[in-house]
């Protein structure tokens, strides 16, 4: 499945789909590093709006993927998860701790542009 | 056949009648004496002191209409009609302090009132007196046990009702700022109350697009360990929606309570009253506040 990458200056928009294989997930896992390192990216989004399940993979690969981009310099922010999935993340003790989170992708920006403000 | 006039005779052989035509024959016997069988059963209900919520003329009434349902319901059958008819009642009595006994005692009361009126009936046929009995009795059982359930299920009914609208009532979620939500709960939270903050909570940030949240349980004494874990999980939750909670009022023992399960402190944001939690709040989202004037 192919999950729409967008470049938005020195940002990386990942537009998750609703049903990613753990294939999809390992797949874009070295994807989205690979752009990183091509565009010299300082950011990257991932947009999980249309995520209605997160188990239990997809919560470690999206810790990896920060966790990677991060080893690049470039930060990584998680955005749209819904108040269901959070509920039920939780529950199961998936915290993304040590990820940045936003309600949703303006958020994310917003906060990207902040971080970016202070640490020039 | 026996004789009205109470000479016996020997009964010619016959066909016992139908349990239909019994049920016939008993309901008009119902019907004919019905002003004396119900003042009878009136006299009973305030022999033993029942609905003593009620004035005598409200058990009058009441004692006519459930009379009538009653013999109704001896007549057609029709129980689904009489549980209508029960909750329906029920609804009118609950709220005057009427209580679950008194409804089925005096059912009972009416069941014996009639029954014994029948034994006066037929004192003199002691069979057709059995097969009368044999056609009043499961029905007059299942008319007392119809009446007592559509009691209860109001009741019940009332009491769910009750319940939500409590719920509803305790659990605000309030935007005092942009950006700003304040969650105070007061009194007892078992789990199920919890999880449903939580998912206000959570809907409410998205609805608002909160930034920061400030949870207040000064109003809450105690949390048990299961309580104290859900709010920990309330507080990681809003934080995957980008919100930060600023949890304010911990008592001593809530405190203790969250040592005592190894909560992660540094995980959670906690100051000590509301009045700090608000000013760290808006600390966080970028306000200052400025008095304008000296005041008068």
């Amino acid at each position: 499945m192919e999950v729409p990458i967008l470049k938005q200056g020195a940002v990386l928009i990942a537009t998750f789909q609703a049903a990613l294989s753990d294939a999809d997930l390992n797949q874009l896992r070295m994807g989205l590093v690979q752009q990183v390192v091509k565009f010299r990216s300082r950011a990257v989004i991932v947009d999980v709006t249309a995520m209605d399940v997160m188990d239990s993979f997809a919560s470690r690969t999206l810790r990896e993927i920060a966790l990677m981009i991060r080893l690049r310099g470039a930060e990584t922010v998680i955005v749209g998860i819904q108040p269901e999935v959070a509920f039920a993340m939780v529950q199961l003790g998936l915290t993304l701790e040590g990820v940045a989170t936003a309600l949703d992708l303006e958020e994310g920006l917003a906060y990207l542009n902040e971080k970016f403000k202070t640490t020039n | 056949m026996a004789k009205r006039d109470g000479t016996s005779l020997s009964p010619e052989p016959k066909q016992a009648e139908e349990p239909s035509e019994l049920l016939r024959e008993l309901v008009a016997h119902l019907r004919q004496n019905r002003t004396q069988l119900r003042e009878e059963w009136v006299v009973r209900i305030t022999e033993t002191r029942l609905l003593t919520a009620m004035t005598k003329e409200e058990i009058f009434a009441e004692a006519t209409s459930v009379y009538d349902s009653y013999v109704e319901a001896l007549e057609t059958e029709a129980f689904e009609a009489l549980q209508a008819y029960a909750r329906n009642l029920s609804e009118r009595i609950i709220p005057r302090g009427v209580e679950t006994h008194e409804v089925v005692g005096i059912v009972l009361l009416l069941r014996d009132v009639l029954a014994r009126s029948l034994f006066a009936k037929y004192q003199n046929d002691f069979k057709k007196l059995n097969r009368i009995l044999d056609a009043y009795e499961p029905a007059a059982n299942r008319i007392a046990n119809t009446v007592a359930v559509g009691f209860v299920q109001e009741r019940e009914r009332v009491i769910r009702q009750q319940q939500e609208a409590i719920r509803e009532l305790s659990t605000p979620v309030l935007q005092v700022r942009e950006r700003l939500l304040i969650l105070p709960i007061i009194g007892v939270i078992d789990p199920q109350r919890a999880r449903q903050l939580t998912e206000q909570l959570l809907r409410g940030i998205r609805t608002n697009r909160a930034k920061v949240v400030v949870i207040d349980i000064t109003g809450v004494a105690a949390m048990d360990v299961t309580v104290a874990n859900h709010l920990v999980q309330t507080v990681e939750a809003s934080r995957l929606l980008g919100a930060t909670v600023i949890v304010t009022g911990l008592s001593p023992e809530i405190a203790q309570t969250l040592v005592t399960i190894g909560v992660d402190l540094g995980k959670m944001n906690t100051v000590g009253d509301l009045q700090g939690g608000i000013e760290q709040a808006e600390r966080l989202l970028g306000y200052k506040v400025e008095s304008l004037a000296e005041p008068r």
